[in-house]
């Protein structure tokens, strides 16, 4: 077994004249959370779409397990046990909160080519899928239509439909974006022991959740990765205190 | 199990299906019954779309092509087989057949594997392109059949006599009927089957949101190729009974009108609505029998309809009686 589980070598990705991606290198050892910060526009999500296959770098490669992905497709990625949530969650709106889990069980499970037996009858998607909510504290929505839901809790349905899929690692594109004091909190604390499960690439706006979980940062500003360090690290690096927190502490 | 309004709605429909055909035959009414039979094979076109269009969210203009291929399979073979002439003679020697269950599975493998190419094709474009290319598909097929001479080319092939099914008097409208309506209510519940499946599930997931589907480490491309095969090996099963109800297929059958009908019986229906093909079916041939009778222009009135129901009843017909579709499950 690899020592990462995922690792970025000099990624980099342009879109016309702008470089949304430079250099960009980083790793995610098991059983880390590692946070990646920004402002707006520095080339987060740009990274994540690389890592996760939507997007293909113009030069640079992705290693997962130790094999290099930069090849495949986001759907071979995802069956290697890449789980990602999305920044603007990606849902099939019209299906009950509990269709979308076991969807993303039915995926982590395989066998998708039966065309007779009952979905939504299956014991052991439906476990699986109801665990999952009952994680990330749905279980009461379970019926309900995703469309119905409100934005914070699709964005706990986001996080519990990449729990279904048993990943190996977790790409997190902010997930507490919008999701209130208490949401955040509690997303928080769960994000904390899942670490233990998988190791977690963060991409998060909301600093004081970064500084409690994350057993790295990494920072990046105009497509570049400028530091990369412990939580204390980061506080301490004057260039980011320049480039970023300090934009926040004037603001 | 619960009965919504809409499975009570299904069940009058289909009810109604059998007992206006089964009234008819009782005062010896056999218009009535073609009519009913026309209906059920239109419908089961219908419902082979529907898996496409309502499940998958494939808009293909080009249903036809299949519809078609079911009936040229019915055509040729008859055709063959009356005028003693065999089809092939190697592998072993082949004259052709009468036979309907014979018919079908050609029909079916047939309109299966044409749905599998078109769709390999088609299937990686969408939004537009996969319409007009659907539609292009068609009429490549239609202008195939025009210049192919060996089968009637734009006149088409007649078929004197109708097809056998062991057992059964086909020339007897009720029993061809009943042939025509026990395989439509094998297809609704083959069709119920699969939208409660995995597959289903993950097809229908697929026309939603495509990221997500790819997120959880499926491919939409296969699963929408998969439902198109089936979509159009139902309805190349509809052509082949339609060109035996009519004794008689020709290039009309591959134009891009009958797949626009096709569709048009889908969404006055309900697009994704089961019972939806059926709806429409119904609803088409009373209008196109009723105000076809008062004007020549009676399809001036199905286009204002076609409308009203795309601007202001998206669930067509079904919607417009049952609500709002529950979320499978
Ligand atoms: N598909 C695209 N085409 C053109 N520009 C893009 C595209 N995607 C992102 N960008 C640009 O790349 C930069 C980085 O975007 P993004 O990765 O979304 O930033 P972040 O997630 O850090 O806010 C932004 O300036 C954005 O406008
Ligand atoms: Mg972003």
């Amino acid at each position: 077994m690899a020592d990462v589980v995922l690792k970025t070598d000099a990624l980099n990705k342009s879109f016309g004249a702008l470089q949304a991606s430079r250099d960009v290198s980083l790793d995610l050892r098991p059983g880390e959370i590692h946070a990646l910060i920004g402002p707006n526009g520095a080339g987060k999500s740009t990274l994540i779409k690389q890592i996760a296959g939507n997007l293909t770098p113009d030069s640079g490669t992705v290693e997962l397990l130790g094999r290099e992905v930069t090849a495949l497709d986001t759907v071979a990625r995802a069956r290697m046990g890449l789980g990602r949530t999305f920044q603007i969650s990606a849902l099939a709106m019209e299906y009950t909160v509990l269709q979308n889990a076991v969807l993303g069980a039915l995926g982590g499970r395989g066998r998708v080519f039966h065309f007779f037996r009952n979905v939504m009858k299956d014991p052991e998607l439906l476990e699986r899928a109801r665990d999952a909510l009952e994680r990330v504290g749905l279980t009461d929505d379970a019926n309900r239509r995703t469309a119905d839901l409100s934005h914070g809790q699709r964005r706990q349905l986001e996080v519990a439909v990449a729990l279904t899929l048993k990943p190996r690692l977790f790409l997190m594109d902010e997930p507490m974006a919008g999701l209130g004091t208490a949401g955040s909190k509690a997303l928080t604390g769960f994000l904390d022991g899942l670490r233990q499960e998988a190791p977690i690439l963060l991409v998060e706006h909301d600093m004081d959740a970064v500084f409690a979980l994350a057993d790295r940062i990494s920072v990046l500003v105009y497509g570049q990765i400028i530091a990369t360090g412990t939580a204390d690290e980061i506080r301490a690096n004057a260039e980011v205190r320049r480039a970023y927190l300090g934009e926040e502490d004037a603001a | 199990m619960m009965l919504t309004r809409e499975s009570l709605l299904n069940w009058a429909m289909i009810a109604a299906l059998l007992i206006v055909p089964v009234a008819a035959w009782s005062l010896d009414e056999p218009f009535i019954i073609t009519l009913a039979t026309k209906a059920a094979i239109l419908a089961l076109a219908g419902v082979g779309l529907n898996i496409a269009l309502g499940l998958g969210g494939l808009i293909s203009l080009g249903h036809a092509a299949f519809f078609g291929i079911g009936g040229y399979a019915m055509g040729i073979l008859a055709a063959h087989a009356q005028n003693y002439e065999p089809l092939f003679e190697w592998p072993f020697l082949f004259e052709g057949s009468n036979q309907m269950p014979l018919i079908w599975l050609v029909a079916v493998v047939f309109s299966a594997l044409a749905a599998l190419v078109i769709g390999a094709l088609s299937l990686r474009t969408s939004g537009v392109y996969f319409i007009m290319i659907t539609l292009a598909f068609g009429q490549m097929l239609y202008y195939f059949a025009i210049s192919w001479s060996a089968y009637g080319g734009e006149d088409g092939l007649s078929i004197w006599v109708r097809n056998e099914f062991p057992g059964l008097n086909t020339l007897d409208p009720i029993q061809f009927f009943a042939i025509a309506y026990v395989i439509l209510c094998l297809a609704l519940a083959f069709a119920a089957r699969l939208a409660r499946s995995p597959f289903g599930l993950a097809l229908a997931a697929a026309r939603q949101n495509e990221d997500r589907v790819q997120a959880v480490g499926l491919t939409p491309f296969t699963l929408r190729l998969t439902a198109f095969v089936i979509s159009g090996a139902i309805t190349g099963l509809a052509g082949a009974l339609f060109a035996d109800l009519n004794r008689f297929v020709s290039p009309t059958m591959l134009s891009w009108h009958t797949s626009g009908e096709i569709m048009i019986f889908v969404i006055l229906g309900g697009v994704g609505r089961l019972y939806g093909p059926v709806a429409g079916t119904a609803l088409y041939i009373l209008l196109e029998h009723l105000l076809g009778g008062i004007s020549d222009y009676w399809q001036i009135f199905l286009g204002v309809l076609l409308l009203l129901i795309v601007l202001f009843a998206r669930g067509g017909l079904i919607g417009a009686l049952a609500g709002r579709e529950k979320a499978h499950g």
